[in-house]
């Protein structure tokens, strides 16, 4: 945007100094994501950069943290953390339970968007308020609530447990962002469908789906993401055995602060830049679908 | 036919219009419930419901007047001036020894809520109790324990002859019952959540304000930029906020540790000297800075959504008729982007103030909010209706700014990604 030419130097002055304002704001929200990314490849065990670093000597960086996390444990090296396979445990954990609070929260929540973006559905507010409400709630009172409960029903520690309370938070990203895409979705194409002799399923499976899969795929990653994060309510529901990444590195940074937590650290950030890539490209698509942009 | 075209409009299988299409109308509402049904008993059943018996659970006081019925009875006759007489004694004597021992322990941590030694003291009766075997019980009983001689033991069950009670909630805000049920307020070394409460308050005005303070700006810079640099620059906002919150909080930690990257800039900047660096976490600052820049991009969002909407030519009209800059931004733009001002504010406000990890893990001794109370209530001290009342407190607070929150935005506008 360049200034037009007949600003002041005040102006000007005043310009750039917002610019290098901005600048610093931007550098605040980023920079912390990526300083981890360097350190995780440290020699040493501490959790700051060594002069041989500075120096980009590499006997200075090392991949031992990375072959820790990954449960290979060297017998010559300093024993200085504990090595387990708890990150490997973790992960498989995460990911079992992530995935199948996914399927569970995109096929409740995409079903009910369906029906919420009716022209006829009754109570839509109130009914919404309800459907949103695990998204509003604070995690520490929503785990309190479930702990209580779950301890009646004997939940406590199983993975059931934890998929289902998970599936309840996943829900309202997924009711948003399908209900998101079906405004403005022309029900003339059903009407269509139906006059070409499409019955239902048909309809919706060749019809309605390909149109609202971006929103669905991006509720559902939504879904995963508020998961595979979710730490609050597997700190109070899970036992022992169902560590996922997120407690682990919870008891990392409590316990023994190993740089095994900034590779793990490393490692989610790579899979948050892939996820934040996919919603973007389905959100265009979604939009050039759906003819708002071209 | 004239005659019946004006009366009623029939179908082809002649049934009036109107009903026709009210039948039909009932069938569509009831598809469309159908296909929310599903998704809306789930939620009630594995969320509203144990939320709203979590609330049921703080004004919860049954099970200890299912323990000591007929003593509750008799002491509600009691005066409450000498030591309680012979009866009832006698009937704490027997419900004492009738009781399972898990009805006894738990009553027994409930009394000991209002006065700590209750728990002990039972234990103790009811081993002891057993040798006794026949009234009149008073002598025995102190002579067994001389706490049953003490008044204030007694005194201290007198908040629990109801089933309901409002004393959890009367704990969350440092207050009590005494004896008498008079609000009275708690001794002064006991007094924890009223300070908790101002200082989650503190932390989530200040983490709203500072979240403004940045993101207005950048908010602006987005909005008025063309469009695929904006696209581009807005990576920097979304890319925090879909990683993960620990990811984000460990960078912290490693930022703003003593030997950390912070510190260790400015004593090689020569800021300061290498003795006195900067305790900058695992205290409020620590809270504050880290809960700032993890709650950031929900308000940079909401601005960035409402500053899009104002055209851009308004500015340029009032700049071309003859007003500063800073007075067309301050008279022209500002209060266009109020919405969004108020949209961020109440989002991050409500996120802040149920904040439990991050304080947690770099709020040291003073930078724990009221959600370190709920969760050492509910794991550490097993004091489950003062975590439900902590809770219940907390979530009217949320309730209400979520009801003002959907006056100004409407919930259902709000975006993602």
């Amino acid at each position: 945007m360049a200034l037009p030419t007949y600003t002041t130097t005040g102006q000007k002055i005043g310009y750039y100094g917002f610019l290098a304002y901005c600048a610093m704001v931007f550098f605040f929200l980023i920079a912390p994501i990526f300083i981890i990314v360097p350190l995780s490849f440290n020699q040493s065990p501490f959790f700051g950069f060594t002069e041989g670093m500075l120096r980009l000597d590499p006997d200075a960086f090392s991949l031992r943290w990375y072959e820790q996390m990954l449960g290979i444990c060297r017998e010559d090296a300093i024993i200085t953390t504990v090595c387990t396979n708890k990150w490997m445990l973790g992960t498989v954990n995460s990911f079992i339970i992530g995935i199948s609070a996914t399927i569970l929260a995109t096929t409740l929540g995409t079903v009910a968007a369906l029906g919420l973006s009716r022209p006829h559905m009754p109570f839509k507010g109130a009914i919404m308020a309800l459907l949103i409400s695990p998204m509003i709630v604070p995690l520490i009172i929503t785990a309190a609530g479930v702990f209580f409960f779950y301890a009646k029903m004997g939940l406590i520690g199983t993975y059931t447990g934890l998929i289902l309370a998970h599936t309840a938070l996943g829900t309202p990203f997924v009711v948003i962002t399908v209900t998101a895409t079906l405004t403005g979705f022309d029900t003339n194409l059903i009407r269509a469908s139906q006059s070409l002799g499409g019955d239902q399923i048909r309809t919706f499976f060749k019809v309605i789906m390909p149109l609202i899969l971006p929103g669905v795929i991006s509720g559902a990653l939504f879904a995963f993401i508020t998961s595979f994060d979710e730490v609050v309510v597997v700190l109070f529901l899970g036992s022992v055995e169902q560590v996922t990444i997120p407690r682990q590195m919870w008891a990392g940074i409590r316990q023994e602060i190993s740089p095994v937590i900034l590779c793990m650290a490393t490692c989610l950030v790579i899979l948050s830049i892939f996820l934040l890539t996919t919603v973007e490209l389905l959100r265009r698509r979604s939009e050039r679908l759906r003819g708002i942009r071209r | 036919m004239n005659q019946s075209a004006k009366s009623e409009i029939l179908t082809t299988d002649g049934i009036p219009l109107k009903i026709s299409l009210k039948r039909a109308e009932r069938l569509n509402k009831i598809r469309a419930f159908a296909l929310v049904l599903p998704l809306a008993l789930f939620i009630i059943i594995t969320f509203a419901f144990p939320i709203l018996s979590m609330l049921l659970r703080s004004v919860d006081d049954k099970q200890i007047n299912t323990v000591f019925p007929k003593t509750f009875e008799v002491y509600k006759q009691w005066d409450r001036k000498d030591l309680p007489p012979e009866e009832l004694y006698a009937s704490m004597f027997h419900e004492i020894l009738s009781a399972e021992k898990l009805q006894i322990g738990k009553a027994s941590t409930r009394m000991n809520y209002s006065k700590s030694g209750w728990k002990s003291l039972l234990k103790k009766s009811k081993r002891k109790f057993k040798k006794i075997k026949e009234g009149p019980y008073k002598e025995q009983m102190i002579k067994a324990d001389k706490r049953w001689g003490q008044i204030e033991f007694w005194k201290a069950l007198g908040e629990m002859v109801d089933p309901i009670t409002f004393g959890y909630y009367l704990n969350a805000v440092d207050l009590k019952y005494d004896s008498d049920k008079n609000v009275i307020q708690q001794p002064e070394n006991r007094r924890v959540y009223n300070s908790t409460w101002i200082k989650t308050l503190k932390v989530s005005v200040l983490v709203t304000l500072f979240t403004l303070l940045l993101g207005y700006p950048v908010a602006y810079l987005l909005a008025t930029l063309p469009l695929k640099l904006s696209n581009l620059l807005m990576i920097f906002v979304l890319l925090p906020f879909w990683t993960s919150l620990l990811v984000r909080t460990v960078s912290w930690i490693v930022i703003l540790m003593q030997k950390g990257i912070f510190n260790s800039i400015l004593v090689w900047g020569g800021v300061i000297a290498d003795e006195n660096r900067m305790q900058l976490i695992y205290n409020q600052t620590g809270t504050l800075i880290a809960m700032t820049q993890i709650l950031l991009p929900f308000m940079v969002l909401p601005l960035y959504s409402v500053m899009k909407t104002i055209p851009p030519t308004y500015m340029r009209a009032a700049l071309n008729l003859g007003a500063k800059p800073m007075h067309a931004f301050y008279r022209v733009y500002f209060p266009q982007s109020v919405p969004g001002i108020s949209a961020g504010g109440l989002l991050v406000f409500v996120l802040a103030i149920g904040y439990f990890i991050t304080p947690a893990l770099v709020g040291g001794k003073d930078g724990q909010l009221i959600g370190h109370w709920i969760a050492y209530h509910l794991k550490t001290s097993l004091n489950w209706g003062l975590c439900s009342a902590l809770g219940g407190i907390l979530l009217v607070v949320m309730l209400v700014l979520y009801w003002v929150y959907n006056k100004v935005v409407g919930i259902e506008n709000i975006k993602l990604g």
